[in-house]
């Protein structure tokens, strides 16, 4: 869906989506690492399992809603992403 | 670890004066109330300020920067005015509460705190307005704004064949920022209906004194019309299809049904007010019939209907970012004039510019209004099996047998749908069920009224309330 301009950042960190390696630039948003990792959604819902993806990456959908380093309910497009950060897609309530 | 801009600040349990909102409303407010000795502390929950247009203002690389045009490098000037004054700048710091007492409930990082303030300009401007069509809950279809985040903040553009579809000045002004940065948009589905274009017309002389704001627009679209972006007008019937991801949009134009393959649709249907935090608080709203949203009652210095809680810039109603700016500083002199620094004189004396500022941008507000005029019959949402609720997955027609029930109320048919209940609390699901249950009923918007607003406005763990009140708990 999206592609990074070609800005050479000045620095990266690398973080796992769904198990996978990615190196993504230092002070992105984990909703930005995610969509432009290739990543077509971040949670299914509780009451019917259909995927959902971020929706307004201001704050105020709760549509992207992660498991961040084990926490649930995360909204990806307010967290930093951090060097070994574990990002997750949320399943349902996010809760095992 | 609470994340504060620069050197960690030792927040106060007091302030004189706490702005809530770093945009420009928030920015040009806290330079003139500091110029004036006021203990001001301004908090917001993104890392730095600029708020939603100057998002990104101190980090952008200049090429990106470049791209995304004039109205975005005037922000520059705004920040760099407000670094040189003295406040205790918050970033990194959500609001979670705030009450008639002006009590004000902060989240920084997990960690919640209580303070407190003789008067709070809340300065926390506006959100994209939810309109809900079939298939608009499909991965791949986001708000116009989301893509223009992702550009603004982290240079991520969409692939090549994006279809952007709505109404409003922020989809044609994002389309101009996507052709120079190189993107191939596939076509531009403008939702206005040919019907605006006469509604609007009568107010057009009068908008013509604040010509350049039209200018700009008309020059928008000459642009896109030279590199050679399919723009279709009078859309209608939008409809995103796709299994787990958007694969098509399908609309009408011209009396046909037509479908475009893609993987992304950004769609916009102009601005509202964000007004969770003054709803929690109480202060009183009306229902607006030209901006179509709820307005706070405001006075012309921004005063709420709660004692020392005032409201400026595109929170207050739209206005835009210019006039966020004048708004702020208007309603930063009142509060220093609450606060006894200044006298009434005084106060009137240095809004002179601002005024008239405020009063010459009503001029071009009708027109605006009246052209990009969303169709009632969007709003309500006619199809119905639309999902409404996001979060809780009620439909439109759910939301119609609650009406039919008897239930002529948006907040009983919360509590017998669920509707509104879930994570984002109603703020993507109020506006559509008002408009559906007055759609029913036969009655005005007004009517059917708006989800009752409560504190906590984001979602706390008992954890994190608990801390607040330790004596009550051990
Ligand atoms: C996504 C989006 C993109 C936009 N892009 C443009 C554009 O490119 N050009 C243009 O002319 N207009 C744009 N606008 C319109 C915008 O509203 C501007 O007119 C202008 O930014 C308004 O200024 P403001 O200071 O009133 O609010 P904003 O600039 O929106 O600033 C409000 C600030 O308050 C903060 N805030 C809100 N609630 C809380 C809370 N509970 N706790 C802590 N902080 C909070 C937000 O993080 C934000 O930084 C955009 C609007 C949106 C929603
Ligand atoms: S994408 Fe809407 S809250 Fe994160």
């Amino acid at each position: 869906m999206f592609k990074r301009l070609d800005e050479n950042p000045a620095a990266t960190v690398t973080v796992t989506i769904d198990g996978v390696q990615f190196n993504v630039p230092a002070g992105e948003t984990v909703a930005a690492a995610v969509l432009a990792s290739g990543f077509g959604h971040t949670r299914t819902t509780v009451v019917s399992g259909a995927p959902r993806a971020p929706f307004c990456l201001m704050g105020v959908c709760y549509e992207c809603l992660m498991v961040i380093d084990g926490k649930p309910n995360q909204r990806a497009c307010r967290e930093l992403v951090n060097d070994g950060m574990k990002i997750e897609c949320q399943h349902a309530t996010g809760r095992l | 670890m609470p994340a504060c801009d620069g050197p960690t600040i030792v927040v106060k349990d007091h302030y004189q004066l706490v702005i809530i909102g770093a945009g420009p409303t928030g920015l040009s407010a806290a330079r003139v109330a500091a110029d004036h000795g006021v203990d001001v502390a301004l908090l917001d929950e993104q890392p730095a300020p600029g708020g939603q247009i100057y998002r990104a203002m101190e980090s952008i690389p200049p090429a990106r920067a470049g791209l995304l045009g004039d109205e975005y490098q005037h922000g520059r000037k705004i920040v760099s005015s407000f670094r040189q004054c003295n406040v205790d700048y918050l970033s990194d710091t959500q609001v979670w509460s705030l009450n008639s007492k002006r009590e004000i409930g902060l989240l920084q990082g997990d960690e919640p705190l209580m303070i407190t303030a003789d008067q709070v300009l809340l300065a926390s401007g506006a959100m994209e307005r939810p309109v809900p069509f079939p298939g608009w809950t499909l991965p791949g279809v986001m708000n116009a704004g989301a893509g223009q985040i992702l550009f603004k903040s982290h240079g991520i553009v969409p692939n090549d064949g994006v279809v952007l579809a709505g109404s409003g000045p922020l989809l044609l002004l994002l389309a101009w920022q996507y052709m120079h940065a190189g993107v191939k948009i596939q076509a531009l589905l403008d939702l206005t209906p040919m019907r605006n274009h006469l509604r609007a017309l009568p107010r057009l002389p009068r908008a013509l004194m604040a010509r350049h704001y039209l200018a700009k627009g008309l020059v928008y679209k000459k642009d896109l019309k030279r590199a050679g972006i399919s723009t279709l007008h009078n859309v209608s019937d939008l409809h995103a299809t796709g299994n787990d991801h958007i694969s098509s949009v399908s609309f009408r134009h011209r009396g046909r049904q037509r479908s475009i393959e893609t993987e992304l649709l950004l769609v916009h249907f102009g601005l509202i007010p964000n007004a969770h935090l003054s709803r929690a608080a109480g202060c009183e709203y009306q229902w607006d019939r030209s901006q179509q949203c709820w307005r706070p009652e405001l006075d012309d210095w921004g005063s709420s209907s709660i004692d020392g809680i005032l409201i400026a810039g595109d929170g207050a109603g739209i206005g835009g970012a210019r006039t966020a700016e004048h708004a702020g500083r208007l309603s930063a002199l009142q509060a220093t004039y609450a606060l006894g620094i200044i006298d009434k004189y005084e106060r009137d004396q240095l809004s002179r510019d601002d005024r008239k500022w405020m009063h010459d941008d009503l001029h071009i507000r009708p027109f605006l209004e009246s052209f990009f005029h969303i169709p009632r019959k969007l709003l309500s949402v006619p199809d119905d099996d639309t999902i409404v609720c996001r979060c809780e997955e009620v439909t439109a027609g759910e939301i119609r047998m609650a009406v039919a029930d008897g239930h002529s109320d948006s907040n009983q048919v919360k509590f017998l749908t669920r509707c509104g209940m879930g994570p984002c609390q109603g703020r993507q699901c109020a506006e559509a069920v008002a408009h559906i249950v007055a759609a029913a009923g036969g009655e005005k918007v007004a009517q059917g009224g708006h989800y009752r607003g409560r504190p906590p406005v984001a979602p706390l763990t008992l954890g994190q309330l608990a801390s607040l009140y330790p004596e009550e708990t051990e």
